[in-house]
């Protein structure tokens, strides 16, 4: 993009071909995709008109079942916070041990790999994964959502702690302070504002993906959701997402309110 | 407060400093430092002077092992440090303070858990963790922060202070370890003259009140010889003058700066 | 001094220390009714290393043999579902983040809409989309190229407003001064500032899309996830592995392209 800025300045009204052609090239390849996904206006046109059925048959939405959605609503928001507790509490020190200017190689190696390993599938896959090994429940999802949290948390916490300044630490190494309390004081309080900011927003991020991973059998709302969605019973759906929404906004008020705590 | 750790003091051996045929050489063949030999004991205050990059920053590193010096060997109160490693490093090095050029404090931290910092290498990680330090270190601290006029600031943050009130809190910090010797890297660098002089006050009026021999990395010719009763020239990596202020003349600075019109 | 009267250090003030403590309550208490009441049958983790163990040997060997005849095509739906569904995402993201940015649009009313359609696409997870457009669309691509560009909208729009509402004024001020038409405004003093943060946002969603479009195959939205839903169901377990080996080769690919680009643009 520097080259076309450049470009801009020294002749400001003359056609910027590069970006002509990159446009026209982006033009060419969605209509070669579209014919390739047989992606057509038509079908798009068609699937409007289903749209308005569709959203016609969801109003009213169906509470009538509230206590079945009551008690999946619990066990999603119960997968969010068990997942996000013991997400936060092993990446804090795998984010630690990934950091490359407080520890050795041999040691960052491990764990970066560990948390590239984490970030790598896509949690559904993961909760298919899971749903296979401890069998169909929350169990599944819990274990998904902690692996994806170390694969956010751990990484972004990794980059946070390297970009501290080092000389406090320095200056504690020189104090002759355990390496444990050397973190605690020099690096920790550089830092945690950051993991706390990291650890809600993977929060609501759990909060949100503990309402899907259902969908492969691994616990919560999702499961409800994808047979109402099976069963076209639509109105029930409508109940279900507007729930989750709700939910979801519930939760981004309280962590608001928790990282004001914080500050 | 100082008659306790008068007291205290007496009974133990002279706190003091030997470096024997210090040798540091980061690529090899090459060495930065060459067979650096002195000894500071009592309540001496040295002054090492020398051009920039003739290594008084790496001779101060290698006393405490942050840079590891490729021979030679150091000695704190006649311990040698040089072969530590590990946890008897550790113990080692709480035995000497330093003191930095850009203070090193943790900015996000108040003024009274960086100088608690000082006392990290005596508390578990446990009492760290909990901020449960002993009373009797937090009633030192408090006495060493009236004492440099920082008693208003105890519960500030670290980012809130002015340069001088920094190195303040960054000597504090150093003094509550109870060193045997005291390093500073450049301390004044980073303030106005005004301060620099302010802070060397500090630094000779504790070191001497605690009893703790001091070594001071300067550029400052003047300040150094108006607060020290040493000084050590470098020059190229070994020592080119060492003797009090006093004898200290401008053909010393040539050899030592190289050049004179500067000296102008 | 004397050891009478000690100094009192503490290191937050008490309604600090309370609130702190509030909110760690608060966690601990909702952490503890959780595990006590989500249904979670410990034998089934006991179990766990045998079925992990017996899942590896069913997914060995990898039918590699599976991938011209059943997995290629729909690997290549895959990215260009991620494709098509971004540069959808980018064409509405540009209206909607300038809707979104209160120092181009100044009328409140617009920017309020712009936040409620980037908030309302973020809040629902792709997945679920993917239900809502298979149930719209049908089965295949188009649900899923829909569902990935709606997904994205949100996300490409929020950053973008945010990367406009960063802009330096003082170029779009002499413009303005000048008499240039809205139009040049936009695209001589705005864009040139946002474009080098807009390319890295898009090609940050792509790499995004990439995973996700491998996967709203599960619910019927196209693309590889189709594969891998047929073959869990028929317990092809070797296919399946070769499934999860190409979808982690393109993500790797789709990654290693990003960086690089990202290089050259910044
Ligand atoms: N980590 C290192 N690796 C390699 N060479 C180094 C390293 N640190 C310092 N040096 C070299 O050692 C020499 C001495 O550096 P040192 O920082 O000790 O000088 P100094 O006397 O403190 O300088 P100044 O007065 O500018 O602080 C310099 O030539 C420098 O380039
Ligand atoms: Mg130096």
């Amino acid at each position: 993009m520097s080259g076309a800025e450049a470009f801009c300045r020294e002749r400001p009204f003359k056609v910027n071909w590069p970006v002509r052609c990159a446009w026209f090239a982006a033009i060419l390849y969605a209509l070669y995709a579209a014919n390739y996904l047989d992606v057509s206006w038509a079908r798009f046109v068609v699937g409007l008109g289903n749209g308005a059925t569709f959203l016609a048959e969801m109003v009213p939405p169906d509470f009538s079942r509230w206590q079945l959605l009551i008690d999946n609503l619990i066990e999603t928001v119960e997968i969010a916070i068990i997942a996000s507790a013991f997400g936060v509490l092993f990446s804090l020190p795998i984010g630690l041990l990934a950091a490359r200017n407080l520890l050795p190689s041999w040691v960052t190696w491990p764990a970066r790999t560990f948390i590239a390993l984490c970030r790598s599938f896509h949690p559904v896959i993961f909760a298919i994964l899971f749903v296979k090994a401890v069998g169909f429940g929350p169990l599944a999802g819990i274990l998904t959502l902690v692996f994806a949290s170390i694969g956010f948390i751990g990484k972004l916490f990794a980059e946070a702690i390297e970009e501290i300044s080092l000389k406090p630490v320095e200056a504690l190494r020189a104090s002759g302070a355990p390496f444990i309390s050397v973190i605690i004081y020099a690096v920790l309080p550089q830092v945690l504002n950051r993991f706390i900011g990291f650890a809600s927003y993977q929060f609501d991020a759990n909060l949100r993906n503990s309402t899907m991973v259902g969908i492969v059998g691994a616990g919560g709302i999702g499961g409800t959701m994808f047979a109402a969605f099976q069963r076209f019973d639509y109105d029930f759906l409508a109940a279900i997402l507007l729930s989750i929404i709700g939910l979801v906004m519930l939760s981004e008020f309280i962590s608001i309110r928790i990282k004001r705590v914080f500050q | 407060m100082t008659t306790r750790t008068g007291n205290a003091l007496a009974a133990q051996p002279e706190r003091s400093l030997r470096v024997e045929h210090l040798v540091k050489a980061y690529q090899p063949g090459k060495p930065v430092l060459n067979d650096i030999s002195f000894e500071v004991r009592g309540q001496n205050s040295v002054a090492i002077i020398g051009p920039s990059g003739t290594g008084k920053s790496t001779l101060i590193r290698c006393v405490n092992k942050l840079i590891p010096p490729t021979s030679g060997a150091v000695f704190v109160s006649g311990e040698n440090i040089s072969r530590l490693s590990g946890r008897a490093l550790r113990h080692a090095r709480r035995k000497i303070g330093m003191v930095f050029q850009e203070f090193n404090l943790v900015e996000r931290l108040t003024v009274m858990e960086n100088v608690l910092c000082g006392r990290l290498g005596y508390v578990s990680v446990w009492q760290a963790w909990r901020r449960t330090y002993p009373q009797d270190d937090i009633d030192r601290a408090f006495a060493l922060l009236e004492s440099i006029g920082l008693a208003d600031f105890v519960h500030q943050r670290a980012d809130s202070l002015s340069g001088g009130q920094r190195q303040r809190v960054g000597i504090a910090r150093a003094i509550m370890q109870e060193p045997h010797v005291l390093l500073a890297d450049e301390p004044t660098s980073s303030l106005d003259p005004k301060t620099s002089v302010e802070i060397m006050e500090v630094l000779v009026q504790l070191s001497e009140v605690h009893r703790i021999p001091l070594i001071i990395n300067i550029h400052d010719v003047e300040l150094a010889r108006r607060f020290t009763s040493r000084i050590i020239g470098l020059s190229q990596g070994g020592i080119v003058f060492d003797g009090p202020p006093a004898e200290l003349s401008n053909d010393h600075l040539k050899t030592i700066y190289g050049g004179e019109a500067w000296l102008q | 001094m004397t050891t009478a009267d000690h100094y009192r250090w503490q290191r937050f003030t008490p309604r600090e220390r309370l609130a702190r403590f509030a909110v760690f309550l608060g966690f601990a208490v909702a952490l503890a009714a959780s595990m006590r009441t989500v249904e979670v049958i410990p034998e089934f983790l006991y179990d766990a290393p045998t079925q992990v163990l017996d899942l590896f040997k069913r997914m060995w060997p990898i039918e590699y043999s599976y991938y011209p005849e059943g997995v290629h095509h729909a690997l290549v739906e895959t990215l260009h579902i991620a494709s098509l569904g971004t540069l959808l995402a980018i064409v509405m993201a540009i209206p909607v983040g300038i809707l979104g940015a209160s120092n181009i649009v100044r009328v409140p009313a617009l920017n309020w809409l712009a936040k409620l359609i980037l908030v309302s696409s973020r809040s629902v997870n792709t997945l679920v989309w993917a239900l809502l457009f298979v149930a719209v669309f049908g089965p295949g691509a188009l649900a899923g190229t829909i569902c990935i560009a709606f997904r994205s909208i949100g996300f490409v729009g929020k950053l973008f407003a945010e990367a406009l509402e960063e802009c330096d004024p003082g170029p779009i001020e002499a413009l303005t001064a000048a008499g240039a038409p809205w139009p040049s405004v936009f695209l001589k003093g705005f864009w040139p500032q946002a474009a080098p943060a807009f390319w890295g946002i898009a090609l940050f969603r792509w790499d995004i899309n990439v995973r996700e479009s491998a996967v709203i195959g599960l619910v019927g939205a196209g693309g590889i996830g189709m594969v891998l839903d047929t073959a869990m169901n028929l317990f092809h377990w070797d296919r399946v592995a070769l499934v999860l080996l190409s979808i982690f080769s393109v993500v790797i690919i789709a990654e290693l392209v990003v960086t690089n680009i990202r290089k050259r643009i910044i």
